[in-house]
């Protein structure tokens, strides 16, 4: 490796508007050792993009019915596999005159969710309280019905990405204010209150989420009165919730020791009780600063609910793995092209997110430098 | 605290011991939560006790002594069917350790390397550091783990078709064959050469910076040193008559046999934990390099320091600052995460333990109290030799 890659020189952007060659020579030639790399790149991003070009386009199968179309030598990946199945990979095996349930609530989502990302978007406190408490409660409803009208769908039958966004979901709803409180609690003058929110918090981060999981599915029932026993989704839920509260802790924390003393005492002094000075001052601009944190927890949470697959409930991951097992799709590139395929799924919102989390963060960095 | 300043009251008569007294508030408030923690802890506990009476089951650790009755697939120290679930709790625990010391090794490598490449002045090599962060990190390790696991390496062919990526090195269904150091009588002598060579080198350096303080003049330590555990350790490979040769597997009739054998499991796990951690330690590097002021660099370079000696003097332990606590808590996400061994079945202490001891004895509570608690002292064991380090490099304030 040549040294001068290590210094962290911003690469030089002069060039970019330099003829191509002239761009080439700075950016990719510039001296033996430059050369070498690029040149082990090149040979690198020709080993590896061929194949996988190959094999998810070229040589792939694009239509078909049945497994037939999928056999033979030198085929790519088995697309009528996905396609096949991907009312399973979005809904699972809820009832197909019920569908339009969850379409409705991925609607409503939707609608409430676009208005709430764009910064200069109106009504904007109306907005959040609607996406974070009743939205919440309209999607309970109608998905689990057992409401006059609405047929009960028990949760053993919610599946695929349904049951990712729910997880992911009721981790974020509950997890905010609970983290909030948490972080409040590990900073408040209170003895007893600082060493609980303390304890809770470390406890949580220092377990992995599949012992809690674990927890949930298998230990929760014990702790729980005869007859009363929520079923495997909603323990799981519990689980997601308490686990990501914990980090949310940590995020709006790290927000609150960013707010200068002076605020809380100019607070005090215009007489604001301590819920005031938190909810009218120190929140408001605590959780700005961290959103990007906010944000990065979230994709954490939305990549961890693949764990709940692990104590048997099927998320689009898990789906994706019930599917393969179906005998009249078995094909050999069938693992290969249901993962990419779930990669593929879960990289577009995860990328998505982050690419949110960098515009807010950028915003906020101007907003400051101002 | 500015919460806490209502306490005084400039010196003026105590206020009565009514509502309006934060003192007493703050006593009410913390009394009626304890209460409430405690009162919970209560009904669950007494809840407990009345189920597992009513389902017959049996409390306490007793049954770490009892005979486990199953196999494990990859035991590094003595087990068999006939030992006891505390030994397979054992052995559940060492492979965990296993997985996580070697991802964590190979993750802060692949992660340094990549951070520094992202900021390579060659456009194409940042480009790919790039992308390989934001493909790696985006995707949830457990996609990784089934990707490696039974999308790559489970349809390997088997061991008469095997791969052979390097000589000696064999891949296939079974795992991955690599070939195993064998060590004769003689090779005692050249491992104390090595520690000794070890131990001198590390004196030798400390000596040397201790001189260069006291009196300026600069020896050239690390030179010697380099010398020195090549040198001594040669030396006594050769005095002992070369006491140590390569075993390669031996092709048999179904499978090979010799060399070390990794199992698929085992390599599907390390691979998932490195490449996803590896992503986003790389991104904790470049901005820790990042956050080294253009200044320092400049400064360096005006002292006449070379390119090498800037970076390891002047970048380096500036950057490392920043680099160390969010390595640590990598670290430690990766130590938890390998706990999804349990998804691709490689025996590690979840899998065992909060899988197949807690499913033939029933006892949830204790083994799931015992694996927290275990991952609970590994994060705090790591936290703490974090800490310790990197109060050591911290910022000298004057």
């Amino acid at each position: 490796m040549a040294m001068e890659d290590v210094t962290g020189r911003p690469s030089p952007k002069i060039g970019m508007r330099a003829s191509p060659v002239v761009w080439a020579r700075r950016n990719l030639f510039s001296s033996v050792g430059n050369t070498v790399l690029t040149l082990a790149s090149l040979y690198l991003l020709w080993l590896a993009i061929p194949p996988v070009l190959d094999f998810t386009i070229f040589s792939a199968v694009w239509s078909g019915t049945t497994r037939d179309a999928c056999l033979g030598p030198d085929k790519g990946a088995c697309w009528p596999f996905i396609w096949a199945n991907i009312g399973q990979f979005i809904y699972g095996r809820y009832p197909a005159d019920e569908i339009w349930r969850v379409n409705v609530v991925f609607a409503l989502g939707a609608v409430a969710l676009v208005p709430a990302l764009i910064p200069s978007a109106p009504a904007k406190r109306f907005n959040l309280i609607f996406l974070l408490i009743i939205y919440p409660l309209i999607a309970l409803v109608l998905l689990a019905g057992d409401r006059p009208g609405l047929r009960p769908v028990p949760t053993s039958e919610w599946g695929g990405l349904l049951v990712t966004l729910v997880v992911a979901l009721t981790g974020i709803v509950v997890s905010l204010p609970l983290g909030i409180v948490l972080a409040l609690g590990r900073r408040s003058s209170m003895p007893a209150i600082r060493m609980l929110s303390v304890v809770f918090i470390e406890f949580w981060r220092g377990v992995p989420l599949i012992t809690v999981l674990f927890m949930a599915s298998v230990m929760l029932p014990l702790f729980l009165p005869e007859g009363m026993s929520p079923d495997n989704l909603l323990r799981c839920l519990v689980g997601v919730a308490l686990f990501s509260s914990a980090y949310m802790a940590e995020v709006v924390r790290g927000g609150l020791q960013a707010i200068p003393a002076g605020q809380y005492e100019a607070a005090r002094a215009v007489g604001l009780s301590y819920w005031r000075t938190m909810g009218l001052v120190v929140l408001p601009q605590a959780l700005r600063h961290v959103i990007p944190g906010i944000v990065n927890t979230f994709i954490g949470l939305f990549k961890d609910t693949t764990l709940v697959l692990i104590v048997g409930i099927f998320d689009l991951l898990g789906q994706v793995r019930a599917q393969l097992s179906d005998p009249s799709w078995t094909v050999p590139q069938g693992a290969l092209t249901a993962y990419v395929f779930a990669a593929l799924v879960y990289w577009v919102f995860c990328f998505g997110m982050s690419q949110y989390s960098n515009f807010m963060e950028r915003r906020l960095n101007t907003a400051r430098e101002r | 605290m500015s919460e806490g300043q209502g306490h005084k009251r400039n010196g003026r008569t105590p206020l009565p011991l009514g509502w309006n007294n934060p003192r007493v508030r703050s006593i009410v408030y913390q009394a009626s939560v304890l209460a409430a923690v405690v009162a919970v802890v209560w009904f669950f506990a007494t809840t407990a006790q009345e189920n597992l009476q009513r389902l017959n089951i049996s409390s306490g650790f007793g049954f770490l002594d009892n005979t486990a009755g199953f196999g494990i697939i990859q035991t590094l120290i003595p087990y068999s069917e006939q030992s006891s679930y505390g030994r397979a709790f054992l052995v559940g625990l060492i492979n965990t350790l296993v997985v996580a010391v070697i991802g964590i090794v190979f993750a802060t490598l692949l992660g340094f390397l990549i951070g520094v490449l992202r900021l390579s002045n060659n456009w194409l090599i940042a480009k790919l550091a790039a992308a390989y962060v934001e493909v790696m990190r985006n995707i949830p390790l457990l996609l990784h783990l089934f990707f490696w696991y039974f999308a790559v390496l489970r349809p390997l062919p088997g061991p008469s078709e095997s791969l052979v990526p390097l000589p000696g090195v064999l891949l296939n269904n079974r795992g991955l064959i690599l070939p195993a150091p064998v060590f004769e009588a003689g090779a005692v002598a050249f491992f104390v050469a090595f520690a000794v060579a070890v131990a001198a080198s590390a004196f030798l350096v400390v000596w040397a910076r201790r001189r260069q303080r006291a009196t300026g003049r600069l020896f050239p330590a690390w030179r010697c040193a380099a010398a020195l555990i090549v040198l001594l350790p040669a030396f006594a490979w050769f005095a002992g008559g070369a006491p140590f040769h390569l075993e390669f597997a031996v092709e048999g009739a179904f499978d090979y046999s010799g060399g070390m054998r990794l199992l698929p499991e085992f390599v599907a796990l390390v691979l998932g934990l490195t490449l996803y951690t590896a992503a986003f330690i790389g991104e904790i590097v470049r901005a820790g390099i990042q956050s080294v002021g253009k200044g320092q660099r400049e400064a360096a370079a005006s002292l006449g320091l070379k390119e090498g000696t800037t970076l390891r003097l002047v970048i380096i332990p500036q950057a490392l600052r920043l680099i160390i606590p969010p390595l640590t808590s990598q670290i430690l996400n990766l130590t938890k995460n390998s706990s999804l061994a349990v998804a691709i079945a490689y025996p590690d202490l979840v899998a065992v333990f909060s899988g197949t001891v807690l499913n033939q004895t029933g006892q949830a509570i204790e083994v799931i109290a015992i694996t927290m608690a275990v991952y609970l002292t590994l994060s705090l064991v790591t936290s703490l030799a974090m800490n310790w380090y990197n109060a050591r490099i911290a910022l000298k304030e004057r």
